[in-house]
């Protein structure tokens, strides 16, 4: 696996080194993170802002790894994404979502692009706006056609996300705030599945988060992301509390209470979400 | 959870609208810390070889009259700007957003060189933003 990796990775770094200077052309803190499924955003939800600090004439590559461990289930997620001047994010994340009290393990791929429609998060008078995708592909669908699920090899969600940070807005303190609209037809993220007997066409999900920098270095915040009920599982809406340490711009450390209510039938599932960011190039 | 995340918000958006009273300028600390922010600010420019750059050729003295003036213009001060346009200023230098930014980076170190609180320093970039289009790719 790690060899097989080694030489794309490679060319895909000295071909990132050859086109553009290493990036901190944004102020610090107002880059944000890697969310869940790769993509640049908060933590469950994907922002407007591309990952990394390019500007528009520089590259960023990104790596980030997040664990949320909740009462039933542990999701481990390792992924890595690339922006192109500020212009353009590719990204990709490996889900491998832990069954800690069933047994077993669901791996998934999630392949994203973005691309920023217009403005600023800092700068312009109105919100930065992105256009994404998020191809999900389940390694291994058994699970997700015994939940009942109508697709259960690969989905993709289209988002469309309005991001917007207010310098001082807060007693001084900087804030920022973010809203998405993403269609989709995934069951938890597409891990079980994509569609089931409830529904199976692509329904219009809200998505939101909103946060204060207290300083240079510690942001502080709210996520809520709304989900569909295909399966009849009572799955439920998520919402998280971060605290986000960045001490670089190349590093950030995010710790976060998560409720993700009912997965797969297990109730009330909530617990700690952990997250490392680092800016590789 | 919902409550915690309502409360929250409510917050956020209340001292979001709340109104201020004093004016951004004499919450940083009036003339004297403008010229020691502008002060700092040339000595990062100095010490920096990309900054630099932009204004080996340019009369410094006047650069620091005309920004002490142009800052507490912005922030709300009793002064006038009377220098050129910033983009006259900037006309020609095609600065790259990178560029800008990284001055950014340098006026936050130069404010807090000047121990400008963490607040007021946001406070102040606000007053300025504007500037950003009439300064970058001229």
């Amino acid at each position: 696996m790690l060899i097989s990796w080694r030489r794309p990775l490679v060319f895909f770094l000295s071909l990132v080194s050859i086109m553009a200077q290493a990036s901190d052309g944004k102020l610090i803190g107002t880059a944000g993170l890697n969310q869940i499924e790769g993509s640049g955003g908060g933590g469950i939800v994907p922002w407007a802002t591309l990952a990394g600090y390019d500007s528009r004439d520089q590259v960023s590559v990104n790596a980030f790894t997040t664990q949320v461990d909740i009462d039933d289930y542990r999701l481990n997620v390792l992924g890595v994404s690339a922006s192109f001047y500020d212009r353009v994010e590719l990204s990709v994340a490996q889900h491998r979502f832990d069954l800690k009290t069933l047994g077993g393990e669901i791996k998934q791929n999630v392949y994203g692009v973005k691309y920023r429609l217009y403005g600023d998060v800092v700068y312009s008078t109105w919100p930065q706006l992105s256009l994404g995708i998020q191809h999900k592909e389940l390694d291994d669908g058994s699970i997700a056609g015994a939940v009942g699920a109508a697709d259960n090899s690969s989905g993709t969600d289209i988002y469309l996300a309005a991001t917007k940070v207010h310098l001082g807005a807060i007693a001084g303190f900087n804030a920022v705030w973010s809203v998405t609209a993403r269609a989709t037809k995934a069951n938890q993220l597409g891990l079980l599945g994509f569609g089931g007997v409830n529904n199976d066409s692509y329904q219009v999900m809200a998505e939101a988060s909103a946060g204060v920098l207290f300083s240079r270095h510690v942001a502080v915040g709210v996520e809520y992301r709304q989900k569909p009920d295909n399966l009849g599982l009572g799955e439920d809406d998520w919402f998280d509390v971060f605290v986000t340490y960045i001490p670089s711009k190349n590093l950030s450390f995010t710790v976060a209470w998560a409720e993700l209510g009912s997965i797969a039938g297990a109730k009330d599932q909530k617990g700690l979400y952990l997250s490392l960011n680092g800016q590789l190039w | 959870m919902k409550n915690l995340i309502l409360i929250f918000l409510t917050c956020f958006f209340l001292t979001a609208c709340a109104s201020k009273n004093l004016s951004t300028y004499q919450q940083l600390g009036g003339q004297p810390k403008v010229e020691e922010i502008v002060d700092n600010f040339i000595t990062e420019i100095e010490y920096d070889p990309v900054m630099f750059e932009f204004f080996k050729d340019s009369d410094i003295n006047r650069f620091r009259e005309k920004l002490i003036e142009h800052l507490c213009f912005l922030t709300g001060g009793p002064c006038d700007y009377t220098g050129d346009s910033m983009e006259q200023v900037h006309g020609g230098m095609n600065i790259s957003e990178s560029t800008f930014n990284h001055g950014v980076d340098l006026f936050i170190s130069a404010m807090t060189k000047a121990d400008i609180p963490h607040p007021v320093q946001n406070k102040i970039l606000a007053t300025m933003i504007h500037t950003r289009d009439q300064m970058i790719y001229r």
